[in-house]
């Protein structure tokens, strides 16, 4: 893969897919790096009527100097596919309610029923799905399991059953279980609040924006809005969670394209960590996304990255999800190609005791793997979901975000594309602007 | 260097010895799989 230039929050940056070194470059380095010549001669010729010939000597003798050191790659080419060991199960979405108080209009569970009957997991199914991860985790200490829906607060005392269930088997088989609540808010109180923070290593809290852009998508079963309710509770949570991460999390839609505005509104509503992420559904849907809203995405983005880099300069602690990226500790480069592990490392459990690779394939029957009386029955759709990587995917192979988008979401793979090797394009633009803006923030903070 | 600044060199620690141990975080949060924004978690391999 060649190098990848671009331009972010009013820098010129260079990324090398290969050696992964990032470089913030001059207006001369980013011209020269434009020319397809291959002769540096060549490259001074298209050139000089722009700038001197010693300077793009120097410049060219700079990146050299950087190809000679092994920072810069010196020729394209693909990364090798990695070997890696046998996946194991670490990771659990417990499905502990198909049930929900909220009526969403984008619910990926057709408003939390998943398409057939409601009902609420039983602690005895629970247990049975954490002795599933532990027996199937191998030699891995860290485990993690998400309680999830539906909305798992209506099942709460079979989740503060299972969360005592499972830390008492981290004891007995020297594990780590990690457990994180998604919850749209409803039916928080004091006593949830309490066990929560106690017992969760992180928190998701639902919430799409300004009132408006929440209450369109996001009504209550009598199709009233629910921002006054969850807002104030979201609030509390979070006001005594201490140091435990949480996360504000919306979904944006094609009614709100200009979501930088939500995400700055939960800022101003003093929420540190938040997350926003595009609807997940079909393009015939009317809120869905739409190739023709990526340049308002896009837009939307380098405006929110802008205001961000300014409100971070004041408050340290702001995160927005998209624009971290760990370029000292992250992770290994085998972990960055292996992509979201549904399917393989992580599976969804529902009420029933079915497993699926992820909580968006609940429902699709074809996409059952097994269920916890048999265990996993369908080891050849493992498999699929294994070789869906970026070293197996075509459009994956050659491109320079493979190792920070780590080959796209499989959902949006399947119902856009019918096909898991055929990433969604729409996503790939929008992880690609995000990169590029997650970078740039970094050289932003970095440089000044 | 005058037209270059180095922000990332490339990471000496993708060895064998730190390669795909499987002790980080699997998903970033719950329900946001969606975009698996893997660059954004941190190794938790004990060095």
């Amino acid at each position: 893969m060649a190098y990848h230039t671009f331009e972010a929050l009013g820098q010129k940056m260079l990324y090398d897919p290969c050696t992964e070194a990032i470089l913030q470059i001059d207006s001369v380095v980013y011209d020269l790096m434009q020319q397809k010549e291959s002769n540096e001669q060549e490259k001074i010729e298209a050139l000089k009527a722009r700038y001197d010939e010693k300077t793009l000597q120097d410049a060219l003798q700079e990146i050299q100097t950087l190809i000679d050191e092994g920072i810069l790659s010196a020729s394209d080419r693909e990364h090798e596919p990695l070997a890696r060991p046998e996946p194991v199960i670490k990771a659990l979405c417990l499905h502990v309610a198909h049930d929900c108080d909220l009526r969403c209009r984008y619910c990926f569970a057709s408003q939390g029923d998943f398409k057939g009957n409601r009902e609420l997991m039983s602690a005895e199914t629970g247990k049975k799905a954490l002795d599933f991860l532990v027996q199937n985790s191998g030699n891995r200490r860290n485990l993690e399991v998400d309680f999830f829906g539906g909305e798992p607060l209506l099942n709460f005392s079979v989740v503060k059953e299972l969360t005592l269930y499972g830390e008492a088997l981290n004891k007995k088989h020297n594990k780590n279980i990690r457990f994180t609540i998604t919850t749209n808010g409803v039916a928080l109180d004091d006593d949830k609040i309490d066990f929560i923070n106690e017992h969760m290593s992180n928190v998701v809290m639902s919430l799409d924006g300004r009132k408006e852009v929440h209450d369109r998508m996001r009504p209550t079963r009598n199709q009233k809005g629910s921002y006054d309710t969850v807002l104030p509770k979201f609030k509390k949570l979070l006001a005594s969670r201490g140091n435990k991460d949480s996360f504000i999390r919306g979904t944006f839609t094609g009614y709100n394209l200009d979501f930088d505005k939500d995400v700055l509104h939960f800022f101003d509503e003093g929420f540190t960590s938040v997350s926003m992420e595009p609807v997940v559904t079909d393009e015939s849907l009317d809120y869905a996304i739409q190739k023709d809203d990526l340049e308002a995405i896009k837009q939307s983005y380098e405006r929110l990255a802008k205001e961000f880099l300014q409100r971070k300069r004041e408050n340290p602690a702001l995160q927005f999800f998209h624009f971290m990226v760990d370029l000292t500790d992250g992770p290994c480069l085998a972990k960055k190609r292996m992509g979201c592990g549904a399917g393989v490392e992580y599976v969804s459990i529902t009420p029933n005791g079915d497993i699926f690779p992820c909580h968006q394939f609940v429902g699709e029957k074809e996409f059952i793997i097994g269920n916890l009386e048999e265990g996993i029955n369908n080891p050849a759709l493992i498999e699929t979901f294994k070789q869906a990587n970026v070293d197996q995917k075509e459009a994956c192979r050659a491109c320079w975000n493979q190792n920070f988008c780590s080959g796209g979401c499989h959902a949006n793979a399947w119902f856009n594309n019918q096909d898991l090797m055929k990433p969604y394009e729409n996503g790939c633009e929008m992880q690609k602007k995000r990169t590029e803006l997650a970078l740039g923030l970094h050289a932003a903070e970095s440089f000044e | 260097m005058k037209h270059i600044r180095i922000l990332k060199k490339p990471a000496i620690r993708d060895t064998k010895a730190h390669d795909a141990c499987g002790e980080c975080q699997t998903s970033c949060q719950s329900a946001c799989k969606t975009s698996c924004t893997v660059g954004n978690q941190k190794c938790e391999n004990d060095r």
